[in-house]
């Protein structure tokens, strides 16, 4: 597989710091659609404000940059009145559950056929640092620097009680998880979450060093403290500090958005 | 030792973040003034990890298995 | 199915927005939940369906207005309703849209404010708002209808309006107009004149999607049909790509300005009633362009020389087509619902060569025929 089959080439290199995992999901994300063998022209990535939110600028599909955490929402009005357009959500921690915490938890209720990646790096980076719901309590960020008071979400639980058909998480690191998890979202309808935990050395690592400074040393803390989900499940609370929870959360066959409104069409016409 | 798969960088996307050098089970990369440079072309296996781990596209790898395949297909 | 064309029937206004939606060949709505504009929501609800159309109850007014977006991008003409409290959340995707050059129809069918205001009592408040709500320099396009009728063919226009501009438009309705029914003669369908969105005619690889055209207006492409382009809310240049170029800034920012700016003579529309012969010109709009008709021909049977220009379009503001009948007249009527936020635009349009009379009432009620009658006899 060759990326810069999908990649906007004059736009490279992209803006994302040494060591930043997400140009890492972002390869996960292509080596996927590359092995489904999607129509270029039929996939819209979709985006809101953050770094992650720069993805689609840098590939050769139809790409939406769209205001900060609605992302969905405009996914939203592209799945509905063009079905078969592949839609791809690509959203950061504060962007899918601070500002677009609304329309995520609302996207899962109804079960809309959206793949959201979310890639969490514990942090606003592209503000320079700012806590974010997921950055753990009593990390430092650049405001909180005694310390993160708040708690933090935890995503791919949020979601699977939200109603996503799949959830998963995966981290940086794992890359052959990642694609494994985003190849079981992108073959299935409904709402499905894949949660990548990518390392932010400039904004977090730096301030927070039990996980590492750099992108390399951030990369490995993942790799020697991620927990499969089937293994956390017989671990305790205070064996879990610090750990990252990988694997599947959800997967279930339920009715997804299309399979109801069509339904209220059919009745519809009847009348 | 027989050559098992073709090294390409792209050093112009490269931010010399160390991954490639770090990760590389077989010690290919050593980190060079600004870049990493290729240290051991003949020890990589063509596992790809650099490739995948690589953030900003810099990587390829080109198993001679495969290529074989290409230039035969 | 089939009734005789055209059709005469009572509707309510919020309704007949709707069908006048439908009419403009909407297929798509999203839409919250607010007083006074749910019917809108309802009826699409109702009729959407049978059509193969669209209809989500989104999450919230943010969403709703994102969504619209999304759909219009991939080819749908799609509209979404509100009131206040949600006009104002829906400002920040208005902006996207307005930059990123998506039609789109929004109605606002305003109650009392600020805030929560009076959800079920009628205002002019969201005069300004309307055209200055989100932030930065951007286009606008607000409609004003005062009769059911005109909720019909204002919302097909601002379709038209939103296709051949590439901006998003408002119909800025009100809680009086919203809710009343009174007759509407619907015309046949091959009656209703539509205007699409311009396609692009170059290929892909040439395509450029806010292309500084002579009209101002770059084709545009839907999503899904073989032109992957970029779209973003970030200033672009002419391929759609952020840029930080000085040059490029000012010409996009330029040209999206002027595509409303140089266009002005198409876009706006008023209605003159009895302004050859005057000497008191009554400026209105909305719910109030209704009681100032009767007032005006009742001043009128008494021998008073009124006469009235009705905007059907806000903005853009029509500052030409005031100034035109300023010439021979002693004074001005502006009453409104609101405290004179469109009186102030006339006062600066006509230089205040001209004494104003402004007639505001901010109390939840409606401004009576009798109401701007007293004026019209009592204030010199």
């Amino acid at each position: 597989m060759d990326y810069l089959n999908y990649l906007r080439k004059d736009k490279m290199p992209h803006i994302w710091c040494d060591g930043c995992g997400h140009g890492i999901v972002l390869k996960s994300i292509l080596r996927t659609v590359d092995k489904l063998g999607w129509d270029k022209n039929e996939i819209a990535l979709i985006s809101g404000i953050g770094c992650s939110s720069r993805t689609p600028g840098y590939v050769d599909f139809n790409t939406l940059h769209t205001t900060h955490g609605r992302a969905l929402s405009f996914a939203t009005g592209i799945k509905i009145s063009k079905p078969k357009m592949h839609t791809i959500v690509v959203s950061g921690d504060g962007d899918a559950t601070a500002i677009g915490g609304n329309h995520f938890i609302h996207a899962a209720r109804r079960n809309m056929d959206i793949n959201l990646i979310i890639f969490n790096n514990n942090i606003y980076g592209m503000t320079g640092g700012q806590c974010s719901p997921t950055t753990p309590t009593g990390k430092f960020a650049s405001t909180s620097q005694f310390g993160n008071p708040d708690s933090p979400f935890d995503i791919s639980r949020l979601a699977e009680a939200a109603g996503a058909s799949f959830v998963a998480r995966s981290t940086a690191y794992h890359f052959a998880k990642t694609d494994k998890y985003i190849e079981m979202a992108f073959r299935k309808k409904g709402f499905c979450v894949v949660e990548v935990l990518s390392p932010c050395p400039t904004a977090y690592g730096r301030r927070n060093k039990s996980t590492g400074k750099v992108g390399h040393e951030m990369l490995k803390d993942q790799k020697e403290n991620s927990v499969p989900i089937e293994r956390a499940r017989k671990m305790k609370p205070e064996e879990l500090k610090d750990k990252y929870i990988t694997g599947v959360f959800i997967d279930r066959d339920v009715p997804d958005y299309f399979e109801h409104y069509n339904e209220v069409k059919k009745r519809a016409k009847l009348k | 030792m027989e050559k098992k798969a073709d090294i390409a960088m792209n050093l112009e996307w490269c931010k010399s973040c160390e991954i490639c050098v770090k990760f590389c089970p077989q010690k290919v990369y050593e980190m060079g003034k600004f870049y990493p440079k290729i240290i051991a072309p003949e020890a990589c296996t063509g596992c790809k990890i650099c490739e995948n781990l690589c953030p900003d596209f810099v990587i390829t790898i080109t198993p001679l298995k495969e290529k074989k395949k290409l230039e035969t297909a | 199915m089939s009734q005789p064309n055209p059709k005469i029937k009572m509707m309510q206004g919020n309704v007949a927005c709707a069908e006048g939606a439908i009419a403009a060949g909407c297929r798509f709505f999203a839409g919250y939940p607010i007083t006074p504009s749910s019917e809108i929501a309802e009826t699409m609800s109702l009729k959407l369906p049978a059509l193969d159309g669209n209809f989500i109850q989104m999450e919230d007014e943010i969403g709703a207005m994102g969504a619209v977006i999304g759909s219009s991008l991939v080819g749908v003409k799609s509209l979404t309703a509100t009131s206040g409290p949600g006009f104002s959340l829906k400002q920040e995707n208005i902006g996207f849209a307005a930059i990123a050059e998506i039609p789109v129809v929004i109605i606002n069918v305003q109650r009392g404010g600020p805030s929560t205001g009076l959800p079920t009592k009628p205002a002019q408040g969201d005069v300004m708002q309307s055209r200055w709500g989100t932030h930065g320099d951007h286009p606008a396009i607000v409609l004003c209808p005062s009769s059911v009728e005109e909720c019909y063919f204002m919302t097909i226009r601002a379709f038209n309006l939103s296709e051949e501009y590439r901006t998003p438009v408002i119909v800025l309705s009100d809680e009086i107009i919203g809710h009343l029914t009174e007759k509407i003669t619907i015309p046949h369908h091959s009656d209703i004149d539509i205007i699409n969105r311009l396609k692009p005619q170059s290929d892909p690889e040439n395509y450029l999607p806010y292309e500084n055209t002579e009209t101002y207006i770059p084709a545009m492409a839907n999503f899904g049909e073989g032109y992957r382009y970029h779209v973003t809310g970030l200033v672009h240049d002419e391929t759609g790509f952020p840029t930080n170029d000085s040059k490029k800034i000012e010409e996009q920012l330029t040209r999206l300005y002027n595509k409303i700016e140089k266009n002005h003579d198409k876009i706006i529309d008023v209605s003159e009633y009895f302004c050859d012969d005057m000497d008191t010109l009554i400026i209105a709009y909305g719910a109030v362009a209704r009681s100032a008709k009767q007032s005006m021909l009742k001043a009128r049977q008494e021998g008073h020389k009124v006469g009235l220009l009705k905007l059907n379009t806000i903005w853009p503001f029509p500052e030409k087509q005031i100034v035109k009948l300023c010439q021979n007249i002693k004074r001005i009527i502006v009453p409104e619902m609101n405290f004179g936020q469109l009186a102030h635009e006339i006062e600066w349009a006509t230089r205040r060569a001209i004494p104003i009379i402004k007639y505001n009432k901010i109390n939840g009620e409606p401004i009576t025929p009798l109401d701007i009658y007293n004026i019209l006899i009592n204030r010199k």
